[in-house]
């Protein structure tokens, strides 16, 4: 398995691990639910450097990725990041990832750990095809980055740095020292909290979480794994690549319409159109468990006897206290307050259909 | 650190506890060093009173957070009461995994298989030796 830079951290910390998509990484130091309610009450870090970074530069940067990616970047503007889709010819979702525009014929990918290979010779096979003048790198092994998460993160990010986090804007970023190291810092996350997405050299990296921790820990920082990361970011309704969505689910079927601008050209666009003018058949919704059970990853849904749809995330909700998921499902099933059934092992559990997010924090 | 395991019962190599009560019937539960591994318990799923179990078929199911796991019945009889509790507290099983974290009783159908359990000191050992 792979090791992210802070892998002795986790480990002196006594953090269970696990094998995340070739990646040994924390599950948890203690319990999910202690780091969940950290990250929702105070400040909760998050080692993401397993995460990959790709820069694209040139003069035709904008031009490729205004052709891989679904997402119309023409009005972005240096120090923004918006969240895309990158699509096969099918118009199926390689992988969900946000772009960072560094300056004029600068970016900056952020892309999840799985797909980062296969994004990157998409990408590039089709930078090639068109001839556009640009350069791509993967400078994921040298990038780390960390997630700061939680209603106090300002606070504690702001003792390391001059940047003026106050009028730091929600999913803009800056480029600005980190306890004397060049850092992003960016003002955006996974969790439906306010936070920051922190990137830093690797080999420093693990100077910046030691002083996040000892900045953070009057105010209840915690260092929090991926068994909060997957339930925090279930609460907010947000998906996760791989489980909630592949390759053979387009971003239509899914809580993705509003990445897609289908008023210019982009790879997948024709399938994707074609898709949608022969009607959705499926979606992804919210589920809620009425009845006792939590729904989980594979869980069969059915609607009076009739098999409607599968689970693809489900969990208990330690904000909500019950049990929540994400469910594909017959389009015909999928309006709000829809009562449905999850077969958890031999019993048919009531549950039903609700709106997303499950939780949306207080400003 | 697990809490001690009790000497007064009898354990299985699946981390499960059986105090017999004597009287034919026994009482069910999960070790502490399990429950600990397990961390946060959110639900248990507890059999019918009447449900006959072989002994290494699962009789429950405790899930955390994260995860699913079948509790294995390590002796073979029939359920005659469950730990209603849990229900509404799973954590229960977290707080006081050998007390009233208990799972179910069981009327024993053969009380010659609590002679292939653990005792307590065979149990603690291994767990050592699955550390290593």
């Amino acid at each position: 398995m792979k090791k992210t830079p802070l892998y002795e951290k986790h480990v002196a910390l006594n953090a269970k691990i696990i094998d995340f998509g070739g990646w040994a990484m924390p599950v948890q130091y203690t319990n999910v639910i202690n780091e969940h309610r950290a990250t929702r009450g105070a400040a909760g870090l998050f080692d993401i450097c397993h995460m990959g970074e790709i820069e694209v530069k040139g003069p035709q940067a904008l031009d490729l990725l205004q052709l891989v990616l679904t997402r119309n970047l023409a009005d972005q503007t240096p120090g923004q990041v918006k969240l895309s889709a990158l699509l096969n010819e099918e118009g199926g979702i390689i992988d969900d990832l946000t772009v960072y525009k560094l300056d004029e014929n600068s970016y900056m990918l952020v892309t999840n750990a799985t797909p980062k290979d296969r994004d990157w010779q998409w990408i590039k096979s089709i930078q090639r095809d068109k001839g556009f003048d640009c350069s791509l790198k993967d400078i994921s092994d040298t990038m780390g980055k960390l997630d700061l998460q939680g209603p106090l993160s300002e606070e504690i990010l702001q003792k390391l740095t001059k940047a003026d986090l106050k009028t730091l804007r929600f999913y803009h970023f800056c480029e600005s020292p980190v306890i004397g190291f060049p850092a992003i810092i960016s003002r955006s996350g996974y969790t439906g909290e306010d936070g920051f997405e922190i990137y830093a050299a690797a080999d420093i990296i693990g100077n910046i979480w030691d002083e996040l921790i000892i900045a953070g820990a009057q105010s209840g920082l915690k260092p929090a794994g991926l068994g909060a990361r997957d339930t925090l970011r279930l609460e907010a309704g947000m998906m996760l690549n791989g489980q909630d969505m592949n390759e053979s689910v387009s971003p239509l079927e899914v809580p993705y319409s509003w990445i897609v601008d289908a008023h210019k050209e982009f790879v997948g666009k024709t399938a994707l159109m074609a898709r949608k003018n022969s009607g959705i058949g499926n979606k992804l919704v919210g589920i809620e468990m009425t009845g006792r059970g939590i729904a989980r990853h594979g869980y069969k849904v059915f609607h009076g006897g009739k098999e409607i749809g599968i689970v693809t995330s489900g969990t208990f909700s330690p904000t909500l206290s019950k049990a929540i998921g994400l469910a594909f499902v017959d389009m015909v099933y999928s309006a709000p307050d829809t009562q449905i059934t999850v077969a958890i092992r031999d019993t048919m559990t009531p549950a039903k259909i609700v709106k997303l997010p499950f939780y949306k924090r207080s400003k | 650190m697990s809490k001690p395991n009790p000497t007064d019962r009898l354990y299985s190599r699946d981390h499960e506890w059986v105090k017999d009560n004597g009287d034919g019937t026994a009482i069910i539960g999960i070790t502490d060093y399990a429950q600990e591994m397990l961390t946060d318990i959110v639900f248990v799923e507890l059999p019918e009173i009447g449900k006959v179990v072989a002994k290494s078929e699962p009789v429950a199911v405790v899930e955390s957070v994260k995860s699913v796991s079948d509790v294995y019945a390590p002796v073979s009889g029939e359920v005659i009461d469950v730990n209603k509790k849990l229900e509404n507290t799973p954590e229960l099983i977290n707080q006081d995994a050998f007390g009233e974290g208990w799972l179910v009783k069981m009327r024993l159908s053969d009380a010659g298989e609590l002679k292939m359990l653990l005792s307590a000191a065979d149990y603690e050992q291994m767990l050592k030796e699955e550390k290593h």
